[in-house]
């Protein structure tokens, strides 16, 4: 029998639907695949095998009665910042190491509901805050790919590293992420899978653990954009929940995979062109931008003037929302309290010394640093300006353009370990170059895989559409998979 | 604006976070270095900008006032470090 973990969603439903396997074949084609490689890759801390078979052989009734949602019987991994009823949801952090969700997230609800199979959590940079997953309280995940002639680790990027890692290596057929400035797009880019994060507001934060609640949005990571357009379908819904929610119609993504792009005007940003970029990520921007033009689309120069302000800006206003979102890890009401205090303060402030990790108290810092008297206007409220600045910059460009086409990542996957990214979280911090404007704009970025660098390492492309058209990005990404007939898997190794 | 060890100490005070004396002085590079960069923001002119508190404008949404939740007393209590019959326990915070 063929290998039923290297199909797709899109086959892998077919497949089911038409009883070629079943969904208790498939999961455990996939739980045999986790226990092979999680020792090694580390992407999954929660396995939820007994769970995922009971689910499976649920689906696989109604399958037989010819009934079922759209995704019956998939078996998908989920982030471990989305709360999952009675199993352990940590969001890597120490402080929720013991915490079992009594409730259910209204995205992973929705994937249910729709009769999807969970094989368990997934790894991920600690509250997502990080671009390697290496701020795991469970420890980093490691990249299935490698550069040629090298066995050194890579990263996965972040914050989404174990859901990357996991699609890329075969060990779900799909995955939910999330994305505050890139943590869907750069682990998609670094692991040659597809990552979409769709308009703010699209997908409920409800039972999302929060981490920057003015950025955060889910998504989902996917072997390929068909798969993706079925995924998301499921995760976006109206939620009364989530007072952001909005309350819009869900258009059928998967319609727009084969809308020709004929008269379609594609955006490249002049900003986007930074200094010290290398060279194979501008060649594979130009081979994407002639791929386009070949398809029919009309390629428009655009300016985005205050791009370069966009990571400062959001590294004020994340941090700030971090610390005021983390406020509530008090030791008080569920999370870690310390066995070592002797005042009530001590409480409070050892049981988040000893709960939180480096780079999460880095970031509560910062933010409580750019919230106090005295700084509030300076730091906080200049960058809520410059905020509208940025998006205002995309409101511009989209009188001569439908969409933009942008590099995803700065560079491929990195080592595991990188000395001078460890030292400068300033660097780290570049990783989100491309990616962070539409957070701070609120708009629609996919990453899709378009090609190896010299190392044989992916790389990707990121396509950024007009607020709650993500069908035109769904669109352009499908035309961008299509001419980059992008196959290359990572070679077994773990 | 650099920030010095006294400023640090009193920024995790405020954090409530606690932060050992020798790990002082490496978070003040460390905050100062990403606090510099971000003062390129200077940069920019803002003059007449509104600030920008939300990624999508719309209207607060509003529901019935109604009760629609509750009477979950044992799922509240679920993850407490510390409970006992429904409630909290919670460290002494009166002397």
């Amino acid at each position: 029998m063929r290998n039923l973990t290297q199909l797709s969603l899109k086959d892998a439903l077919d497949g089911l639907k038409t009883k070629q396997f079943s969904s208790g074949e498939l999961t455990e084609a996939f739980i045999g695949a986790i226990q092979a490689a999680n020792p090694t890759l580390n992407a999954f801390v929660e396995t939820t095998f007994d769970k995922a078979r009971a689910q499976a052989a649920a689906s696989d009734a109604r399958l037989a009665k010819g009934e079922g949602g759209r995704l019956e019987g998939a078996p998908l991994g989920i982030k471990d910042l989305y709360c999952t009823k009675d199993v352990r949801t940590t969001a890597c952090s120490g402080i929720l190491s013991n915490f079992i969700p009594t409730y259910e997230s209204t995205v992973t609800q929705n994937l249910w509901d729709d009769g999807a199979v969970m094989l368990g959590k997934l790894n991920m940079d600690e509250f997502a805050m990080g671009s390697s997953n290496e701020t795991s309280h469970w420890g980093p995940v490691t990249n299935p790919w490698k550069s040629n002639g090298s066995n050194a680790a890579l990263t996965p990027g972040g914050s989404s590293g174990g859901s990357a890692s996991a699609v890329a290596a075969d060990l779900c057929l799909a995955a939910t992420a999330s994305d505050t400035g890139g943590s869907i797009r750069q682990p998609a880019a670094f692991t040659g899978t597809v990552g979409i994060k769709p308009t703010y507001g699209r997908c409920s934060r409800y039972g999302m653990v929060a981490f920057a609640s003015s950025l955060d949005q889910a998504g989902p990571i996917t072997k390929t954009v068909a798969d993706s357009a079925i995924l998301l379908q499921s995760m976006c819904s109206y939620d009364a929940k989530d007072s952001t929610s909005l309350q819009v119609a869900v258009p059928d993504f998967s319609s727009f995979l084969e809308k020709s792009l004929k008269g379609l005007r594609i955006g490249i940003p002049d900003e986007y062109r930074l200094d010290g970029i290398p060279a194979e990520i501008d060649a594979l921007w130009e081979q994407g931008i002639a791929w386009l033009k070949d398809a029919g689309a009309e390629i428009v120069r655009i300016s985005l003037p205050h791009t370069k302000y966009a990571l400062p800006c959001y590294y004020i206003i994340a941090p700030a929302e971090a610390s005021s979102n983390l406020a509530r890890y008090d030791g008080m009401r569920y999370g870690h309290r310390t066995d070592k205090a002797q005042s009530l303060t001590d409480v409070y402030e050892l049981s988040r010394s000893e709960g939180f990790g480096k780079e999460v108290k880095r970031r509560i810092m910062i933010g409580t640093y750019v919230l106090s008297a005295g700084f509030y206007d300076a730091y906080y409220v200049k960058a809520l300006k410059v905020r509208r600045r940025i998006a205002e910059d995309f409101t511009n460009a989209w009188n001569s353009c439908d969409v933009i086409l942008t590099p995803a990542t700065p560079s491929a996957a990195f080592e595991l370990g990188d000395k001078a990214k460890a030292a400068d979280p300033v660097a780290m911090y570049l990783n989100d170059v491309f990616t962070v404007t539409t957070n701070l704009a609120g708009l629609p970025g996919m990453s899709v895989p378009a090609g190896l660098d010299s190392q044989g390492l992916p790389l990707g492309l990121q396509v950024i559409g007009k607020a709650l058209d993500e069908g035109t990005v769904f669109s352009v990404g499908a035309a961008l998979e299509k001419a980059a007939a992008f196959t290359a898997k990572p070679s077994k190794w773990w | 604006m650099a920030i010095d060890v006294a400023t640090v100490k009193k920024v995790a005070s405020l954090s409530r976070l606690r932060e050992p004396q020798e790990r002082l002085e490496a978070l003040a590079g460390e905050l100062n270095g990403i606090l510099g960069w971000i003062e390129q923001l200077n940069e920019v002119d803002v003059a007449g900008v509104e600030p920008m508190t939300t990624a999508v404008e719309q209207p607060t949404p509003l529901r019935e006032d109604v009760v629609n939740d509750g009477d979950k007393v044992a799922q509240v209590v679920a993850n407490a470090p510390k409970s006992a019959e429904g409630f909290f326990i919670v460290p002494k915070v009166v002397e």
